[in-house]
């Protein structure tokens, strides 16, 4: 198993700090997407009061510093936040120091890279196209799920991947947010932070720096693979 | 199944104000570009939004403005075929022919679709994407894929537009085709006076957002020049290079001498002969400068459009048709009603200038 042999080549500590990095990478990119779908399309195709806002606002985790975003979260959603408390009372899901708040944390860093991408692959579809598909019978959901989404599919997984590369490295906001508990918080870069931090802990660090290298080009191989597949389904194969 | 549209549409400056009636068969709307044709398309598939009035096809009302109805596109079952064909990139032929189908009542099946790629000439082509497509293949594959989504009304926005010329005649045949074979109602939509003269049986000239006319082509867009009504007859080269330099053509009715015709013995050639140009008399006539008389028999008398004064007088001349403008005093005279016995007197005949204008006749 090459997943043992990485296990036993990088030690418990780095282990956990791998796997909960995927993890939480994974969840950040999966919960994100559904509402970066739906406002890189509202972003797109809809013109309203407060467009300018609310691409500022989807642009802002870009441009505040990670510290600022990490300490917002924390007021937001720690357990004494409007947000947060609320969420722990009601359904008793818990965001501060759990791995939960790294991914909610990463969610949000990676939120205008998501949005960016699928906005302009939205935008890059001619709306005569859907306007076809209605004639043709397709009620507005049919037109999106038959002919916007398909012909949007690269840019989508584009923007999957950069949010998924984006939650992997994603150091500033989540430490201020969730801190760096080993095996609870500690994700890949707390980790390196961590190790080099003590004397001796330059070799565990390197390691952990490999693997990051590995999976941000692996991640974007199977991007550029699965975006060829998508476009190349346009042409015929000989 | 009757279209019944009375709108009013702002844009901008532009004012679409229009009422008209399509009933079976092709309907054109015919104007220059600008004039509003496809606003009008476009308000009937329910792309746009008129600002006031209703549209009505057979018993469905598509949008009123008085009782604030106004059906969704997708629900109006109007087919729409644009000037661009529109094909789904990401969907093979097949599947875009059968995209509507999933969408109507299931009756629609994969045989279906490729009876229509029969129908279509695009039997090679399912399994195809669109993109290597031609522009000719790709606007017959958007016509396959509107009528296969059965809809009440099929619409054609200048569809020949994008095309050269051998794709033109190319997809023309193939909606003649349509027409002939689907029998679903077409509204088309076109600048180009042929393809109305060829297709449709009723037409309405739409100029600056308003319908400044309504009939049928050949009474409203004539035969030939554009100037006025005309009718092309066929006549078969029997004499040239005669000493007084005349040729002779001969038709069902008679005989017509034209200056020299450089075509080949037994060649039949269409000619152009404009209404005003034919002059009627109830007796051969005598000692007259025209030496083309031709005998023909009155079918229909019919208003002649905007002048009130003239009537158009529709004569068959065995099976050619010829039409005589003359004056309503005229008519009233000699007494001309259908059925009459008349020759036509005729000043000048023009060689159709159409692609067509010569062609060999097996004999």
């Amino acid at each position: 198993m090459a997943d043992f042999a990485i296990a036993e080549w990088l030690g418990p500590a780095e282990w956990q700090a791998v796997v909960l990095s995927l993890q939480v990478a994974f969840v950040a990119m999966l919960a994100s997407l559904p509402l970066g779908l739906f406002i890189a399309y509202a972003l797109a195709r809809w013109r309203f009061f407060g467009h300018g806002l609310l691409n500022a606002l989807v642009h802002l985790p870009l441009v505040l510093p990670p510290v600022v975003t990490g300490y917002l979260l924390l007021i937001g959603f720690g357990r004494q936040g409007p947000i947060g408390g609320f969420l722990d009372e009601t359904f008793g899901v818990r965001f501060a120091f759990e791995w939960t708040g790294a991914a909610l944390a990463s969610a949000v860093m990676g939120f205008p890279l998501m949005v960016r991408a699928i906005r302009l692959a939205f935008e890059s579809i001619d709306p005569k196209l859907e306007e076809a598909a209605s004639t043709l019978g397709a009620s507005r959901l049919m037109v999106l799920l038959s002919v916007t989404l398909p012909l949007a599919l690269p840019g989508i997984i584009a923007g999957m991947v950069l949010a998924f590369a984006k939650a992997m490295g994603e150091f500033g906001a989540t430490i201020t947010f969730v801190s760096n508990i080993p095996g609870r918080t500690q994700t890949i870069p707390s980790a390196i932070y961590a190790f080099l931090q003590v004397p001796g802990g330059e070799e565990s660090a390197f390691r952990l720096i490999l693997v990051s290298i590995a999976v941000s080009i692996g991640a974007v191989l199977v991007a550029e693979l699965l975006a060829r597949r998508a476009t190349a389904a346009r042409v015929d194969r000989p | 199944m009757t279209l019944h549209i009375a709108i009013k549409k702002h844009q901008g400056e532009f004012l679409l104000d229009l009422d008209i009636s399509a009933g079976d068969g092709v309907t054109a709307l015919f104007g220059r570009s600008g004039a509003g044709k496809s606003t009008v398309i476009k308000a009937i598939a329910g792309l746009v939004t008129p600002d006031s009035g209703y549209i009505q096809l057979g018993d469905q009302v598509l949008f009123d403005s008085a009782s604030r109805t106004n059906q969704p596109v997708h629900k109006r079952r109007i087919g729409l075929v644009f000037q661009d064909a529109r094909l789904f990139p990401h969907l093979s032929v097949l599947k875009n022919l059968l995209y509507g189908a999933r969408f109507s009542d299931g009756s629609v099946k994969r045989t279906d679709a490729v009876a229509m790629a029969d129908l279509l000439g695009l039997e090679g082509l399912l399994g195809r994407k669109p993109f290597g497509l031609s522009g000719g293949e790709a606007q017959r594959v958007a016509i396959g894929r509107a009528l296969l989504s059965k809809p009440k009304l099929l619409m054609m926005d200048e569809p020949l537009a994008g095309l050269d010329q051998a794709r033109k005649a190319d997809v023309l045949a193939l909606i003649e085709r349509v027409r002939d074979v689907v029998g679903v109602p077409i509204l088309y939509v076109s600048h180009a006076r042929e393809e109305v003269l060829r297709l449709a049986n009723q037409v309405a000239i739409i100029a600056d957002g308003r319908c400044v006319d309504q009939g049928v082509p050949d009474a409203l867009l004539g035969g030939g020049s554009g100037t006025g009504l005309a009718r092309t007859v066929r006549a078969r080269l029997v004499m040239k290079n005669s000493s007084d330099g005349l040729s002779e053509l001969a038709l069902a009715g008679g005989r017509l001498f034209v200056p020299q015709v450089d075509a080949p013995l037994g060649w039949v050639l269409q000619l152009e002969i404009a209404a005003r140009d034919v002059m009627l008399s109830l007796h051969p006539p005598e000692g007259l400068s025209a030496l083309n008389v031709l005998a023909c028999q009155i079918t229909e008398l019919r208003a002649a459009g905007a002048n009130p004064s003239a009537v158009d007088v529709m004569l068959a001349c065995g099976d050619d048709s010829l039409v005589a403008q003359v004056t309503r005093r005229s008519v009233e005279q000699m007494g001309l009603q259908p059925g009459m016995g008349v020759y036509a007197v005729i000043k000048s005949v023009a060689l159709a200038q159409t692609s067509g204008a010569m062609t060999m006749v097996d004999a």
